[in-house]
């Protein structure tokens, strides 16, 4: 049993994702807690360069094999039980995104390891780790004990600051052997399917008025979007919105859509359900109206309106126009 | 193909919550509850799947409230069995725990395909559908968006941010986390929700087991703190868009 860290971390098409520095960061925080080391497992094919940019890791274990070409919920997961039979750390901290859902689980199963997910904090507290979950869309959070020497938390994305993990350096490498196997996977990675180029780029807009299930039907559309003509915006939307098809996939905002950042977040209708926050909260300035003075989205909101938006959103357009 | 639709109550969002005496439950006296709405895509995908390629749909719950009328209703939809697992395992009971009972109510079931929401709003030990897989040994893709039977296997493509998509070939039998399913999940009308509480029954099976290690335990709940929060604009709807306009000003984003 060791007192370390470990971070998983997580990379597509070459490119380390941010949620890995987020990760980093809170993992020397708590690695200094626990007396032990900050370690980042990367695994895929060709990648060892990508060391280089987890500088803020003691150590990288680095397990290279074709099968880690790219990410494959099996394989991926059947190696990380392997590094992590293999070491015992005292945390593994894995991010909760698409990637981090198929390994954290598997783990917990297959290495026998008590698992939190949905964590938006992690501490030491006593010797035990208890984590944070952001539970019930975002309205409780849940404060879970985690027992035994040796447990996994998956935590959301946007949880931590990235800069605190992004170090360049030259981390020890040890590299791993891959279990054998690990080709022998039922499921079998096909190819990457690039978003359509879109009539509008969502994360180019400094002003946005983004819809969600409050408008309630597609007929209500046209009343938000000319809101966003009389502000020179653009119309975006959480993710109901594009699942019914009443706006193409490339104006999505949120955890499988799109990363924006505008001057100006205008929330119609929106609840903010963490998958959407995480795509939009670090907007300059959020405006949101929602008739639920509970919904989440006031947590990030600046300003909050809880008056019915088919009375306010034509009466702000009208005055705008005037 | 024949596919399992394992499907969970999940409190109702839309409705207030509030945290018991001890802190550590949801007070559930008043809860009211609905089903998972990540179940009802992986529904949707089921009877999309079932009516271009043959095969049956069954639906399994937990007992709990109202678990009836969501089995009938997902007859209703077009589910051709309903199967309630009737140990006591009541809201909130972990997914570890769940995934355990329902491996050994599958593993005694024939499937091809087991289809589960991605995930509920009540996840706090991991997702339902990766746990089952890991439990059955059986491979598992999440935040699926598309099904398609190919030779015995399914191909899938599983959503990642921005927009980008991995396609998957799955042998089966598999679990698969549906994030949303091609359409809109169906509607069934109450009439006919009515007459399928008339005529079909609901298969009843005990799990044999549910001991599982979960090996976490809530010490605390609570709410997220207020105040930090967005400053509340009120008056009419004229004087909210007035004040709204101001800030803009202020903000130079409106001139």
């Amino acid at each position: 049993m060791s007192q370390d860290v470990f971070v998983v971390a997580e990379h597509l098409q070459g490119k380390i994702d941010d949620v890995t520095y987020e990760l980093l960061g809170k993992a020397r925080e708590l690695a200094g807690q626990s007396g032990g080391h900050v370690v980042a497992v990367l695994m895929g094919s060709g990648i060892q360069d990508q060391a280089g940019s987890l500088g803020a890791a003691d150590k990288v274990l680095y397990m290279e094999h074709a099968a880690l070409e790219n990410f494959n919920p099996e394989s991926y997961a059947k190696a990380l039980s392997h590094i992590l039979e293999q070491n015992k750390p005292r945390l593994t901290l894995i991010p909760n995104t698409s990637m981090g859902m198929d390994l954290a689980a598997a783990v917990s199963v297959k290495n026998n390891l008590p698992l939190v997910a949905y964590a938006t904090d992690v501490q030491f507290d006593n010797g035990q780790v208890v984590a944070t979950s952001q539970l019930y869309g975002g309205k409780i959070n849940v404060e879970s004990v985690l027992e035994g020497d040796s447990s996994v938390v998956s935590v959301l994305a946007g949880s931590f600051p990235a800069d605190a993990g992004k170090q360049d350096g030259s981390p020890a490498v040890e590299t791993v052997a891959a279990p054998d196997g690990l080709d022998q996977t039922r499921v079998r990675f096909k190819n990457l399917i690039q978003p359509e180029g879109g009539d509008v780029d969502i994360t180019q807009q400094d002003i946005l008025v983004s819809v969600g299930r409050g408008i309630q039907s597609e007929d209500n559309l046209p009343m938000v979007e000319e809101l966003a003509e009389a502000l020179g915006g653009a119309l975006a939307s959480s993710r109901p919105i594009v699942d019914n098809k009443w706006l193409p996939k490339t104006r999505q905002v949120g955890k499988s859509g799109l990363k924006v950042k505008p001057k100006l977040y205008f929330a119609v209708g929106i609840s903010g359900a963490p998958e959407h926050i995480e795509g939009m909260k670090d907007s300059e300035l959020i405006i949101a109206i929602n008739t639920d003075p509970e919904a989440p989205i006031f947590e990030v909101a600046h300003y909050g309106v809880t008056e019915d938006l088919f009375d306010v959103v034509p009466a702000l357009t009208e005055k705008l126009k005037s | 193909m024949n596919i399992i639709v394992p499907v969970k109550q999940v409190p109702d969002l839309v409705e207030e919550l509030e945290i018991n005496e001890d802190g550590t439950d949801l007070d559930r006296d008043y809860l009211s509850y609905k089903l998972n709405e990540f179940d009802e895509h992986a529904l949707e995908e089921a009877l999309l799947l079932k009516e271009e390629h043959g095969g049956t749909v069954t639906v399994i719950a937990f007992e709990g409230e109202d678990t009836d009328k969501a089995l009938y209703t997902a007859i209703a939809k077009g589910a051709d069995r309903a199967v309630k697992i009737t140990n006591d395992l009541p809201p909130g009971t972990p997914n570890h725990v769940l995934a355990k009972a329902l491996a050994s109510v599958l593993s005694g079931m024939e499937y091809d395909l087991i289809l589960t929401g991605v995930q509920a709003a009540d996840d706090r030990d991991g997702q339902l559908g990766v746990l089952l897989a890991n439990y059955l040994d059986v491979p598992h893709v999440s935040v699926v968006s598309g099904v398609a039977p190919n030779n015995g296997a399914v191909t899938v493509q599983k959503e990642y941010a921005g927009g980008v998509m991995a396609e998957f070939e799955v042998d089966l039998p598999a679990v698969l986390g549906v994030q949303a399913a091609r359409q809109t999940p169906r509607y069934a009308p109450v009439s006919r929700v009515r007459q399928v509480m008339r005529q079909a029954e609901i298969e009843e099976v005990e799990a044999s087991d549910t001991e599982a290690e979960v090996g976490s335990s809530i010490r605390r709940m609570f709410k997220p703190e207020k105040g930090a929060g967005a400053q509340m604009l009120e008056g009419s709807p004229e004087e909210i868009a007035e004040q709204i306009i101001k800030i803009l000003q202020e903000k130079g984003i409106k001139k």
